[in-house]
């Protein structure tokens, strides 16, 4: 749905996320919520319907970016840059706890 | 740790304010949601200098640079991914940052938190690849994305025309602009005063528009813009003339114009105005940006909006205000005099009566299959059901529904319910009021305020 | 006459007494407050609560026992009249312990009433116990064990409000919103219920208006008390079943968000604070440890009615029967009785007789 710029004009992206455990090439300035919208299947499916989402605002109103990251659930996606090595995975509705 | 000063928010307005504050030698502590100063407006714009898009973004953005270098300069204490989900009096802000609470305190807070795009829910605008124009704007200030596949952008106001021209000058491309600002838009637009060359952006964006119609891209006169699709926007369809129109659709752009954030303003008991025209509560401020409630300040579009001209100057103004508050021994009349911020201010906001006239909220009824809460999934049926049997007030919608429940705290739905509230008792909008803004402002974990340190219990 | 019956006030103590007398057959109009007026309806912790109500009270642990009883059924019957969905399950409640005290002082309390009831109903749950209890959670190192009571359940109580309004419309009655009301005055046959709105007249006039109650009934000869303690309330984001007994300060909604609560503060202001967020957070964290990682969504605080002695006021005018008032603490554990035994003793003019001991009467002895 969406593409880096960058990632016309640099022969190497500038680090490596894992989301759902697959290594992703990400971008300088990116966020959780970014690679939400360039990788299948990490969007949050709501703890109502079940129904995915993706990132609707970026900027810190909606929570329709919630994601796990590093292990911790409903972290805002858009608030959050990516760093090298960060693992992203996708919420699933109502989370668990204490696993 | 104390402070003189607590700002919260770091673009335009935060900036000015905390940067006069430091010169007149107060302690002013910033904290931003954002990793770097900005704001939305020129978010990622010290990380962009290098980067393919920052051409693409504009002049005005590119300002941005300078007001971050002197932000940095000024020796102020910077608090970046921090968000402040309590304020308490005295004055207390607890903040969140890196997945621990802690408590600043202050004699005075500026909130310049800004603004967020209004919220028209329509059918489907909850569908994967809908989003705001704002949303896919941050999304080329945060990494250079840029949308792929049939790419539409439907709204009202100078940002879509903003964000259609960025992305154009940097290879993107658009099947099509949907126009949904009443009559007179773009005519009056090619009317407008010479003010408008302030805006070199908004020109192309003009000039881009006049490129659009003549390719045929460019819609107007719609009705019941929806966008469909199962799990995913596939198409999005409207009604114009009395025919429905369908096309094929990746990613939808949508935006109605921007409202101030006002949840930490409710929250604090702050005396709030309706603003009828543009459809919003704004805090009442004294002529020094204060609040109903003393030492709690408002500067930028969180005052109302005004653009980042008008923010920079309310900035200044609060600074100066704040400063008087304190009582440093400064003569504030003098130096707000001296800076000619009045004049300054008028001019920032000579266009705003406008843009505000040129581009007022929809008014078209939400259909009732149409989902107005996102986070609790509540219908606008469910809530004109709520509404006809309670009173005319959100908070009993609210308890009813849950509306307004979930994560987002209403920041999406508490004008649409607000909205449907009114139609049902037949009231004029302003007269229900918004939810009652409960806090932590910010979902914060139970773990962190349990081992909020220094809390007399 | 606009109504037989008049119930000032549209809580859920209000709304149930109206919900029952609507069935009955009466035409009953049901008086709400201004918007922004005190609603412990919309504040409370949702329990429907058995353990360690009135114990020293055997006429209160009495007809909170049969309110519990009866809430099943007042359950399936409003839903199915008002078509409104209410979450309510009643698999038995707890009463966590942190450290060897609480877990004496707690048995001490069931000890005693063990001893007055007819059967035992409380059960003492040592650590190991509660583990295979409830064996998904892990609880933390300062839990001792919990009592369990087998008769407590707990109910949304948002839900069980809206539903009280509509199923009072859906048997002929009406709840008027925005119409606070100024006086009571008897009239040769009745009642007049003024109000800035309008002047309502009915045959029967119930004063149900929670904190508000003494001061309209009280100039009605009634001699009404009642104390208020602020108690604030935590709730969460939406979890997987974790929970599945509700516990008095920490249950978990159909919905699937915690509820911890609640606070006792000695203040009139209506706002929260940190301070208490940070009390029931710790302790919530102490029973649940993994409870830390879990996001707060919302806090807020409300009002308790506390007659003087703890017990609910069922109350007569002495000079002009036919008027009444009702207050109590547990409007929600007791609106199965309101809706079925009390309304309908206070127009049958059983009051005297099956309810007595409730009377105002009492505080002058």
């Amino acid at each position: 749905m969406f593409r880096s710029v960058t990632a016309g004009l640099k022969e190497q992206a500038d680090m490596t996320v894992y989301v759902n455990g697959v290594a992703t090439p990400a971008w300088d300035g990116e966020t959780v919520a970014s690679i939400l919208l360039r990788v299948p299947n990490v969007g949050r499916q709501t703890p109502v319907s079940g129904e995915t989402r993706l990132p609707y605002c970026q900027m810190g109103v909606c929570f329709e970016c919630l994601a796990v990251v590093d292990g911790v659930s409903s972290v805002q996606g858009c608030l959050t840059p990516l760093k090298n090595g960060m693992r992203i995975e996708r919420q699933r509705g109502r989370r668990e706890v204490g696993q | 740790m104390n402070y003189d000063v607590v700002v919260i928010g770091a673009g335009p307005a935060g900036m000015a304010a905390a940067v006069k504050l430091a010169k007149l030698g107060t302690s002013v502590c910033v904290v931003d949601e954002q990793p770097a100063p900005g704001g939305q407006i020129w978010r990622g714009v010290e990380r962009n200098a290098t980067s393919p898009v920052f051409n693409a973004l504009g002049e005005d953005y590119q300002k941005g640079s300078f007001a971050t270098a002197a932000f940095h300069a000024a020796g102020i204490d910077y608090q970046p991914s921090a968000q402040v989900w309590q304020i308490e009096d005295g004055w207390k802000v607890f903040l969140t940052a890196e997945g621990k609470s802690r408590c600043i305190t202050a004699k005075a807070v500026l909130l310049a938190n800004g603004a967020q795009e209004r919220s028209v829910p329509f059918a489907g605008w909850t569908l994967p690849g809908v989003m705001t124009v704002g949303a896919a704007q941050i999304l080329l200030k945060s990494g250079g994305m840029l949308p792929e596949g049939d790419v539409w952008i439907a709204g009202a106001g100078p940002l879509p025309l903003l964000y259609a021209t960025q992305l154009l000058e940097l290879g993107g491309k658009v099947a099509g602009y949907i126009d949904t600002s009443q009559k007179p838009s773009l005519k009056a637009l090619s009317h407008l005063p010479a003010a408008w060359r302030d805006f070199p952006g908004l020109m192309k964006g003009l000039r881009w528009i006049w490129k659009l119609r003549r390719s045929g891209k460019l819609i107007r006169g719609i009705h019941n813009l929806r966008a469909t699709g199962e799990g995913q926007l596939c198409q999005i369809e409207w009604e114009s003339k009395g025919n429905t129109h369908k096309r094929d659709a990746g990613v939808l752009l949508v935006h109605e114009g921007v409202v101030p954030r006002i949840h930490e303003t409710m929250a604090l008991g702050c005396d709030h105005d309706w603003n009828d025209q543009q459809k919003y509560f704004a805090p009442r401020t004294d002529e020094w940006g204060q609040t109903s409630r003393k030492g709690i300040f408002v500067a930028g579009d969180a005052g109302g909006i005004g653009g980042w001209k008008a923010a920079t100057v309310s900035g200044e103004i609060a600074g100066f205000g704040i400063a008087r508050f304190l009582n440093i021994g400064i003569d504030a009349e003098k130096l707000r005099r001296d800076a000619a911020l009045d004049d300054r201010r008028k001019r920032a906001t000579a266009l705003r009566p406008l843009l505000d006239a040129l581009y007022a909220p929809p008014q078209t009824p939400i259909a009732d299959d149409v989902v107005v809460c996102r986070c609790e999934e509540v219908s606008a049926g469910r809530i004109r059901e709520a509404a006809r049997a309670s009173a005319p007030d959100v908070g009993a919608v609210k308890a009813a529904t849950r509306c307004g429940m979930g994560p987002c705290q209403g920041r999406q739905c508490g004008y649409s319910v607000q909205a449907l509230v009114a139609e049902v008792n037949n009231l004029p909008v302003g007269d229900v009021r918004f939810f009652n803004i409960r806090p932590p402002l910010k979902p914060v974990t139970l773990g962190e305020i349990a081992t909020l340190q220094d809390v007399e219990l | 006459m606009d109504a037989d019956i008049i119930v000032i006030g549209a809580g859920v103590v209000g709304a149930a007494l109206a919900f029952g007398l609507a069935r009955d057959g009466y035409k009953v109009k049901v008086l709400d407050g201004k918007n922004r007026d005190l609603r412990a309806a919309r504040a409370n912790f949702g329990l429907v609560w058995v353990q360690g109500k009135g114990v020293d009270a055997p006429a209160y642990s009495q007809l909170t026992h049969q309110s519990a009883e009866l809430w099943p059924r007042f359950w399936d019957e409003l839903a199915n009249t008002a078509q409104v969905q209410i979450d309510y399950t009643n698999p038995g409640g707890l009463h966590y312990c942190l450290g060897d005290a609480e877990f004496e002082h707690r048995a001490a309390i069931a000890t005693r009433i063990n001893n007055a009831a007819t059967s035992p109903e409380i059960d003492m749950l040592s650590r190991r116990d509660l583990e295979k209890m409830v064996p998904a959670v892990q609880f933390g190192p300062d839990v001792t064990g919990a009592s369990y009571c087998r008769l407590d359940g707990h109910v949304n109580p948002l839900q069980l409000l809206d539903a009280l309004h509509n199923g009072i419309a859906a048997h002929g009655g009406s709840v008027i919103f925005r119409h606070p009301v100024t006086d009571v005055k008897p009239l040769s046959t009745g009642f007049a219920v003024h109000g800035p709105a309008s002047t309502l007249q009915a045959r029967y006039v119930i004063i149900a208006a929670g904190l508000g109650t003494a001061e309209l009934a009280n100039r009605c000869d009634m001699n009404i008390e009642i104390g208020t303690t602020r108690g604030q309330i935590l709730v969460t984001e939406r979890l997987d079943p974790l929970l599945p007994f509700p516990a008095s300060g920490l249950r978990q909604t159909a919905e699937g968000t915690v509820m911890i609560g609640a606070t006792q503060e000695q203040t009139s202001d209506r706002g929260v604070s940190v301070n208490s967020a940070t009390t029931l957070a710790r302790r919530a964290t102490r029973i649940i440890p993994a409870l830390a990682s879990v996001r707060l969504v919302r806090q807020w605080s409300g009002f308790r009615i506390l007659p003087p002695d703890g017990s609910p006021i069922y109350a007569q005018s002495k000079s002009s029967p036919g008027l009444f008032a009702a207050v109590c603490h547990s409007g929600v554990t007791l609106a199965a009785a309101h809706a079925a035994i009390v309304g309908p003793a206070m127009i049958n003019g059983q009051l005297d007789s099956e309810l007595s001991e409730f009377s105002d009467g009492r505080f002058h002895v």
